[in-house]
């Protein structure tokens, strides 16, 4: 199993490709709104950089005063000169009142860099946080619109995935990858500008290693990034391992394989501490080489600067400035190598958030939407409809309606299907798993586009109705129970605008599910789910259809809503329901007899085509499916009660 | 009290008892750990290197030089030596630390390589009751994911920590032998920075939280949504959605604003305070040497140490939440596997020579739940008795929940039965070794499970014993033989994840097969419901007939032929043995049988004639 387990990870993965920064222009609409906190932020930064060089200026004159020179640094010329022409008004050699304004100049400016430096942070990173949140939001408003289809073509996983690893990258682009290429071009302009002042010869020699230094930190930085996405692999695969053993484990037990198993989980453990011990190789080698390599810009410093002291050529003020802008640039050094990567595993994710931003939603109003009335009347008309799902589905996809099970992709599902159902009319779908009910019922809700001209609504064909107002005279009460982690009013009021005072209740009473909520200790106020109590299969039944009947809706659609209530429950509800089919087009998809007994018409589907139609005396009498189904029902009774 | 719950919390920052644990498994690399330590006492004075020489070229070399007390070659030689030293400390310094961090890091690895397997191991023993309470994913989450936030603790945290606090004395001691005053100066800020990373710390971690739980809420909606966005378009809430989000996304966004803000003052507050500690030791050391003749390169030494010493301190947070972190996992894991695996072999077992295959339900009574104080309605089976001939085929029948499954669970000992006793050619199973017992069985579980491999391997399942010739002789035995030879690489042909890649009717001939390579005196046999095609159908039929053949078996049946030929059928229903008898004799007696054969079994009376849809999928039992 070993073997299998290796090659998991063997499928290419796609090299880095040339970086799309196309990709990351899609950013700029959404600087736009912050043009103007990004242009003070940079400004911010600026002064920063600014403040920042002065310090090792000024301890420059401290030393420079100790040693009594006459003049402090004498190397600053023009501009820096000019710069430093307030210190010289109170400068005087071996003054320990000047050694006194001068360290407390020292902190005064550090205060004031402080300051800038507090404004950059807080407005750059923050600008890149309102980015990501309105990114994030930009998101969901897109999936919000794309069809089911999208969803099965898109595995949840992968749009988890992208709404959030993806999301995170592109969110440093816009933080730490704009702060940090600004703070690293200021910084070592400044340090470089005043370097040369003092020495022009040892600044370029002391360059030297920023190119390695960042070369380095790339070099490192990318392989360390494909290190570990082969440890992520490995692990993923690690989990693969114990996942399936532990799901199998009834079938290790039973052939007394616990020692193989064993065996077998230690070859994963063993392959990814191995892929682990690689990472770590690189990872121990990246800073002391980092650390290696810089300090070889303070051994030049230490020699040649030195000699220049000595040969009087600099002052040694001069040189410990010098010495500290050093220090400054080791930062920039590292940080330029990092940026680069930042930037372009930005520029990857963002292809993978545009993916979804540009997906165009297949499902929506007309160019010119029919001039319908106001309500829908609730005529339904099947006219030889026949409907295959567009794609196979992948593997992973989530259902494309909750419940519906597995769909092949390409073949048919419903075939020449003809049915008109008057406005008004209860009309029932009954037929073994995979005949095609569920894919019938979702083709009315146009979660799935039926081919043109098949389906009409009210006379007109579904596609010319507004999206919207067609959904909001549907009331739909699917075959998987989904209810979100919300409290069971808001579930229940989940698809009106407002649901007034004892309407939640009305709906949840007539769904036979009150008395259920009511004994909950929170009652309407529990929330559903993970956190809060768990309820049955029955009991997220009712309240789905509590759910669907707040809206009092034109056309009810009740996909096998029953089926984890039992008999005696189903016939009180229906009972209670009766009003409320007499009100409305009803389509009723069952298993059960006893559901669809007084339906106006009961349809049989097989295979995806109509084989029988009537009402239940004439099926019974018919002898087909449905009379099978019938005695099956009043045996499974008789069996109930033994 | 949710599982929810349990991964959220977080530990203390340290914990005796825990880290005492956590130290045993260092114990069998404690040599390479003290090896690591020692390198700490190297690496650290290395850091103090440059500062020094620094000192040492002033004030012994350029000032000298520069007042023309020393002659110019010999200052020039004195740096050159100086950076001579310099570079070898460099070198060193990179060989050092490159070594201690790949000690550290390979013993981390090896210590959690130990308590992964242990883990594992572990999970082997436990109990089925334990896996039928405890979701799988939580188990992975134990022997992986925690497992790694205590491999950071190791690698990372442990000997950074030690590194730190080493350099920190260290730095300490130095400055007050060199001159306690000016080291005074340099530390007067240290108890106003710790001060502010210790309230940087707080505010940090509690924004920290917001961030974290306000993510995974908003990461809990996007799942919740994406997976139910039919009902958000079916209710028109697609723009109350997308505003409900923004809410949770604000939150976050508001959570991030408060560490940032924290992170905007920590930073700047922390530089102006190593800036005061820097003009504070220029001025104050100034006056020392205009007054006291202090020399300059101390002076400037005694800078570059102050810079150095502050960064460690900075970090401290960091490390605090490695520590947090891992405090945290190693309470989960540990309670892993503190649970009690009990041992069910008894210490002198029962020797099983030669299995002849007499089964024997006693009165057994038996419950899942409240195992030790069953209530009335938890039995599951009630005095149950029935006894299995060797060589004999009983077919297992009934409603979903009768029973049945349960049946076959208890013969292969994954549960304890309460009352009442099941024994194997006489003798009680509670005497024997489980594992010896369960390999003179063979099963087929209702879900065919395939692992990921080879058809080989899924057949052999890591039996020594068996070999390829066996493992082709038993599907050809199961009638797969020629499907085999058509797939390119045979037995070898790769096996993905649960089989996904096969056919259900193909994966449960290889289970079928996988039984029949280990040569069992004993078939368990639960039937799967899945319909498969009419071809699929025969092959299984006739894979079961030479199956049966001259070994006990016990069937939990889903097909007509099964029952048909069963040389006995036991009718489960509602927790009891109600009826016995062969097929004929059940029929006419009219009883639950005969109702239960009209609604599931009797559709099948033709169906290999015209073959249709299984009609009674809807209905049919499906333990």
């Amino acid at each position: 199993m070993s073997a299998a387990a290796q090659s998991v990870s063997s499928p290419a993965r796609p090299r880095r490709k040339p970086a799309a920064w196309r990709e990351l222009g899609r950013l700029l609409p959404y600087l736009a709104p912050y043009k103007r906190p990004t242009v003070q932020g940079l400004l911010t930064l600026l002064v920063m950089g600014l403040a920042g060089a002065v310090p090792p200026l000024v301890m420059g004159v401290m030393i420079d005063l100790l040693r009594g020179e006459p003049l402090p640094l004498p190397n600053l010329r023009g501009f820096w000169r000019g710069a430093l022409s307030p210190v010289l008004h109170f400068y005087s050699p071996r003054s320990a009142h000047a050694l006194g304004i001068l360290a407390l100049l020292l902190v005064a400016v550090v205060a004031i860099k402080g300051v800038f430096s507090y404004a950059s942070r807080w407005i750059l990173i923050g600008i890149s946080r309102d980015i990501e949140y309105d990114l994030r939001n930009d998101l969901l408003a897109r999936l919000v619109q794309l069809e089911p289809a999208f969803f099965v073509r898109n595995p949840t996983g992968e749009l988890m995935s992208r709404c959030t690893n993806d999301l995170s990258q592109v969110r440093m682009v816009l933080g730490p990858g704009i702060m940090y290429s600004g703070n690293t071009i200021v910084n070592m302009a400044m340090a470089i500008a005043l370097m040369a002042q003092i020495s022009p010869r040892l600044t370029i020699e002391v360059l030297i290693p920023v190119p390695i230094v960042a070369l380095t930190v790339r070099y490192f930085g990318n392989i360390i990034h494909d290190l570990q996405t082969r440890v992520q692999e490995m692990l993923a695969t690690l989990s693969a391992r114990a996942q399936e053993n532990l799901t199998g484990v009834r079938v290790v037990r039973a052939y007394a394989e616990e020692a193989s198993e064993m065996q077998s989980f230690d070859e994963a453990n063993r392959d990814y501490v191995g892929q682990n011990v690689k990472m770590i190789r690189a990872w121990s080698m990246f800073f002391p080489a980092l650390q290696f390599i810089i300090g070889f810009s303070f051994v030049l410093v230490l020699w040649e600067g030195s000699r220049m002291v000595v040969q009087g050529h600099i002052s040694l003020g001069a040189l410990i400035a010098f010495y500290a802008y050093v220090g400054q640039l080791v930062f920039p050094m590292i940080a330029l190598g990092w940026v680069t990567n930042i930037f372009q595993r930005g520029a990857a994710s963002m292809a993978r958030l545009n993916y979804i931003l540009d997906a165009v939603p297949a499902i929506g109003d007309a160019e010119s939407p029919a001039a319908v009335g106001d309500r829908v009347r609730g005529e339904i008309e099947f006219r030889n409809l026949t409907f295959a799902y567009p794609t196979p589905r992948g593997p992973n996809g989530p259902s494309p309606l909750p419940g519906a099970g597995k769909l092949p992709g390409g073949a048919p599902v419903l075939r020449d299907i003809s049915l008109r159902i008057p406005a008004g009319s209860t009309v029932a779908i009954v037929g073994p798993t995979g005949s095609g009910k569920t894919t019938l019922a979702a083709l009315i809700a146009r979660l799935w586009e039926a081919p043109p001209d098949t389906l009409f609504i009210d006379g007109v064909s579904i596609r010319d109705w507004p999206l919207e107002k067609l959904r909001r005279a549907i009331g739909f009460v699917p075959q998987d129970a989904f209810l979100f982690s919300e409290t069971i009013r808001e579930n229940i009021a989940y698809g009106v605008e407002q649901a007034p005072s004892g309407a939640v209740d009305d709906a949840a009473r007539i769904a036979s599910v009150s008395s259920d909520i009511s004994e909950f200790p929170a009652g309407y106020d529990t929330i559903v789910g993970e956190r809060g109590i768990t309820l049955s299969g029955g009991q997220k039944q009712r309240t789905t259809l509590a759910r669907a009947l707040i809206r009092d809706p034109r056309i009810l659609i009740l996909d096998d809503a029953f089926s984890s209530v039992d008999t005696d429950t189903e016939e009180k509800i229906l009972q209670g329901l009766e009003d409320v089919f007499r009100r409305r087009t009803t389509i009723l998809i069952s298993h059960r007899c006893s559901t669809v007994r007084d339906a106006d018409l009961i349809v049989v589907l097989r295979d995806g085509r109509i084989q029988e139609r009537g009402s239940h005396a004439e099926l019974i009498g018919r002898g087909g499916y449905y009379a099978e189904l019938y005695q099956k029902q009043l045996l499974e009774e008789e069996l109930a009660r033994e | 009290m949710s599982a929810h719950h349990e991964e959220e919390a977080l530990g203390r920052i340290y914990d005796s008892r825990l880290t005492g644990r956590l130290l045993g498994y260092l114990r069998p690399y404690r040599w390479r750990v003290y090896f690591a330590l020692a390198l700490t006492l190297l690496v650290t004075p290395l850091q103090a290197v440059a500062p020094y020489l620094f000192h040492v070229a002033i004030d012994s070399y350029i000032d000298p030089a520069f007042r023309h007390k020393i002659a110019l070659a010999a200052a020039y030689r004195g740096i050159a030596w100086l950076s001579v030293v310099f570079i070898a400390s460099l070198v060193l310094g990179f060989t050092l630390q490159y070594l201690q961090v790949w000690i550290m890091q390979t013993v981390g690895q090896a210590a959690m390589y130990d308590l992964r397997k242990q883990i594992f191991a572990h999970l082997q023993r436990l109990p089925m009751a334990f896996y039928d309470r405890t979701p799988v994913g939580r188990l992975v989450t134990r022997a992986t994911t925690d497992v790694d936030a205590l491999n950071d603790l190791f690698a990372a945290g442990v000997v950074a920590m030690i590194n730190d606090f080493f350099l920190l004395i260290f730095f300490v001691a130095v400055m007050l032998k060199l001159d306690w005053r000016l080291a005074l100066a340099a530390l007067a800020v240290l108890p106003l920075m710790s001060a502010v990373t210790w309230v940087f710390r707080n505010s940090v971690r509690e924004a920290n939280r917001r961030i974290r739980t306000t993510i995974a809420r908003i990461n809990a909606f996007l799942q919740e949504h994406i997976t139910g966005m039919a009902v958000v378009q079916l209710f028109n809430r697609e723009r109350k959605t997308s505003d409900q989000f923004a809410g949770l996304n604000r939150g976050y966004n508001v959570a991030f604003k408060q560490a940032i803000f924290a992170f905007a003052v920590f930073y700047p507050t922390i530089e102006l305070l190593s800036s005061a500690a820097y003009a504070l030791v220029f001025w104050y050391g100034g006056l020392q040497v205009l007054l006291r003749g202090v020399e300059l390169g101390l002076v400037v030494a005694f800078f570059q140490y102050a810079q150095r010493f502050f960064t460690p301190i900075q970090d401290l947070s960091d490390k605090f939440n490695i520590l947090q972190a891992a405090m945290a996992a190693s309470e989960r894991i540990f309670k892993l596997l503190d649970e009690p695996a009990p041992v069910l072999a008894p210490a002198a077992p029962r020797r099983l020579q030669r299995v002849r295959g007499h089964i024997e339900f006693r009165n057994v009574w038996f419950a899942y739940r409240n195992a030790a104080n069953p209530s009335e309605e938890d039995w599951v089976l009630r005095d149950v008795s029935f006894q299995i001939e060797p060589g004999r085929m009983v077919a297992v029948v009934g409603h979903t929940g009768a029973g049945k499954t349960t049946v076959i669970q208890l013969l292969l000992r994954f549960y304890e039965i309460q009352r009442g006793r099941i024994l194997l050619d006489g003798g009680d199973v509670r005497e024997m070794d489980p594992v010896e017992l369960r390999r003179h069985f063979g099963v087929v579980l209702q879900d065919p499970f395939l692992f990921t491999g080879t058809i080989e391997s899924n057949v052999r399942l890591g039996s020594e014993t068996i070999g390829p010739a066996q493992v082709e002789s038993a599907l050809r035995e199961v009638g797969v033989g020629p499907w085999i030879e058509t797939l390119p690489q045979g037995i070898e042909t790769r096996v993905t994840e649960r089989g996904a890649t096969f056919s259900v009717g193909q994966r449960q001939l290889i289970s079928f097969a996988r039984a029949l390579a280990h040569r069992p005196e004993i078939l368990i046999l639960d039937e799967a419901t899945s319909s498969v095609d009419t071809n699929t159908e025969l092959l299984i039929r006739e894979a079961l007939e030479r199956m049966f053949s001259g070994r006990t078996s016990i069937v939990i049946a889903h097909r007509l032929s099964t029952i048909q030929r069963a040389d006995r059928i036991l009718v489960m229903h509602k927790s009891r043995l109600r009826e016995q008898g062969t097929h004929q004799e059940l029929l006419a007696q009219g009883g639950i049988y005969s109702r239960l054969y009209q609604l599931q079994y009797r559709d099948q009376e033709t169906p290999l004639v015209a073959p249709s849809p299984d009609l009674s999928a809807p209905l049919a039992a499906s333990d």
